[in-house]
């Protein structure tokens, strides 16, 4: 198992490498720079500003650097949109909101999702079933820069129950809507995958065993049917929480929550590159972090698997 | 009297594309310390028989007809009151002891919850009664090997798990389904060693599922032979052996491959199994009984004694007429 960590670890950072150079040749790929503006700077300002940056460099060299920065001093560099401000503190500022209602998201994902799809598989073929079946397909198909501005329509605009955007520290009724619709999609599919395999799982030789031990229904579902059930939910968590994660720019802006996808928005269209990498870093080191999570997780339910 | 009467047993499924006859008519005893064995093949409705006593059908099946229990209606009971026989009184062991235990639990959780359920005890109780009763089933260092999971164990030591969790709560009834379908054939001998001497040392009554003439030949009491979801003749096994009356029977026998047969060519049974969906009309043998007359695709054959002690056989044509 530690050896296994250590091993997750080690490939994870060649990932990340291979991550911060494609991403660092795209960024730069694309046409224009962060001081290209609709009025063009004199030639010898401009040279002086990205001489300050260290843009007049070869984008190899400038990767290294950049790279070096980030190892030895986790340093992410400074904006170069906010002139007073370094990534860091953007980071700082941007990540604990997302955090925030990812969390939440991610809780009502689970919390709603599972057992939405285990009631659809106890009563397969009734009208809860069709329900929830119902429920997860329409919820699958509707995705969040849609749902976003039905929620505010109906909730703030109808209703007048919720405020239509802004953040306020992360009251409740600022949370409300990006959770749900940010969650929706990600409950519906957890619903629609434990249904399946909770089907599965019922219809295992090992449960009419249980049967036969005479067991109660109650104990045969959480001692033999909900574990292995959850099996293929867990393989969906890393991907699930990929999606939370690009997610979270739809969400940032259309309920200006002031999240790290707001801050990744506008880095990209203003060419803020220490920025977009940071960000970029940020995000793919923590899909690694919560895959490896996950695996671990995988492990500890089924004990056929050892690392 | 017996410890358990099956009269006029029905199962049926309800399937997308019909109604499926899976047992007609099954009327069977068992005396207590008797094994009866159950033999046909694949399809012949041998499992949903007691599956159906232990209300383990699947959920689009239905049961009709009784089955008594030391004189008690036990068919189609509520599951808390199922619950009250299962394991206790009645418990089966299943053919594919790969996927008959929870591959995510460890053996002793699996051993312990019957009887923390059924007697009460405490989890170190329960435990220490798991591995004792693991012992009697001869598994070696039962102590530590009881602390690992399922996957660990070989295909004969699980069924011994099997078996041993089966016995935990002293069954008065052991039902064995195919117990060494799935098992290589040393292994074979040994589980099924280990049943008769389970059923000497606990007087267990066994109803003994399989399709291996060879199994039940040295294993069993009576026994009892299905087609088509019906019984075709029920006998002591040595008279089953010795003289088999019915032209299925006698079909099966010959077709058991024998050493010291030159034959190049193994004999069958010429022809397939009855399509279970259709409405059983007449013998279910009678498209592949040579012996077959008019009457016997019109008539379903009664079940009747032959005249000798409890030999029972189910077909139109006389026995003199088979020699």
């Amino acid at each position: 198992m530690f050896n296994y960590i250590i091993k997750r670890i080690g490939i994870a950072i060649p990932t990340l490498l291979i991550l911060i150079v494609v991403t660092f040749y795209l960024m730069h790929a694309a046409p224009g720079g962060p001081f290209t503006s609709e009025r063009p700077l004199p030639a010898q300002v401009l040279a002086n500003i990205e001489a300050k940056y260290g843009l007049d460099q070869p984008v190899w060299r400038q990767m290294i650097n950049y790279s070096w920065g980030v190892v030895t001093e986790f340093d992410f560099g400074p904006s170069y949109k906010y002139h007073d401000r370094t990534v860091n503190e953007i980071i700082a500022q941007g990540f604990p909101i997302t955090l925030k209602y990812g969390f939440w998201s991610f809780i009502v994902a689970i919390g709603v999702g599972i057992p939405l799809g285990a009631i659809a598989a106890i009563r397969k073929n009734t009208w809860i079933d069709y329900f929830a079946v119902g429920v997860s397909i329409g919820a699958q198909v509707l995705p969040n820069f849609v749902m976003a501005p039905l929620l505010i329509i109906v909730f703030t605009l109808w209703l007048g129950w919720l405020p239509g955007g802004g953040w306020h520290g992360g009251d409740w009724e600022y949370l409300v809507m990006p959770v749900i619709a940010l969650s929706t999609s990600y409950m519906a599919s957890i619903a629609r995958i434990t249904r399946s395999s909770m089907l599965e799982v019922l219809n295992a030789n090992y449960i009419r065993t249980a049967r036969a031990k005479g067991l109660p229904t109650k104990t045969i579902f959480f001692r033999h049917v909900f574990k292995p059930s959850l099996l293929p939910v867990i393989s969906y968590l890393g991907p699930a929480f990929v999606g939370l994660i690009t997610g979270s720019v739809v969400i940032d802006m259309i309920f200006s929550t002031g999240g790290m996808g707001y801050f990744f928005v506008n880095a990209a269209f203003n060419r803020d590159y220490a920025v977009m990498m940071g960000i970029t870093i940020l995000v793919g080191s923590l899909t690694i972090l919560f895959s490896l999570i996950a695996d671990l997780l995988y492990a500890w339910v089924d004990p056929k698997i050892r690392y | 009297m017996s410890l358990l009467e099956v009269n006029n047993l029905q199962v049926q499924f309800e399937t997308t594309d019909g109604i499926v006859s899976a047992v007609n008519n099954v009327s069977f005893s068992l005396e207590e310390g008797k094994i009866l064995a159950i033999v046909g093949e694949s399809g012949s409705g041998k499992s949903q028989t007691v599956f159906a006593m232990m209300g383990l059908l699947d959920q689009n099946g239905h049961a009709t007809g009784s089955v008594k229990f030391e004189d008690q209606e036990i068919l189609n009971l509520s599951i808390s009151e199922l619950n009250l026989i299962r394991s206790e009184k009645i418990a089966i062991i299943f053919q594919d002891p790969m996927t008959s235990l929870n591959p995510y639990m460890k053996v002793s959780a699996q051993m312990a919850e019957v009887l923390i359920h059924h007697k009460g005890l405490s989890k170190t109780d329960a435990i220490k009664q798991s591995i004792s009763m693991l012992d009697a089933v001869q598994i070696p260092d039962a102590r530590n090997l009881i602390r690992m999971y399922p996957h660990e164990f070989s295909g004969g030591m699980r069924q011994r798990v099997m078996i041993a969790m089966s016995l935990l709560c002293h069954p008065k009834l052991l039902i064995a389904d195919e117990p060494t379908t799935a098992l290589d054939v040393t292994v074979q001998a040994q589980i099924m060693h280990l049943l008769s001497d389970i059923q000497k040392e606990f007087g267990t009554s066994i109803i003994l599922i399989t399709h291996d003439l060879g199994v039940v030949a040295g294993n069993s009491d009576e026994t009892l032979v299905m087609y088509g979801g019906q019984v075709m003749e029920i006998a002591t096994t040595e008279l089953i052996y010795a003289s088999p009356t019915h032209p299925y029977t006698q079909g099966l026998m010959s077709a058991v491959p024998r050493l010291d047969d030159n034959a190049v060519k193994l004999k069958t049974i010429q022809g397939n199994p009855p399509d279970a969906m259709l409405d059983p009309v007449g013998c279910p043998f009678s498209p592949r009984c040579k012996f077959s007359k008019d009457i016997c695709s019109t008539h379903t054959p009664e079940l009747l004694e032959t005249g000798e002690n409890k030999h029972f056989r189910a077909c139109h044509v006389a026995f003199k007429e088979l020699l």
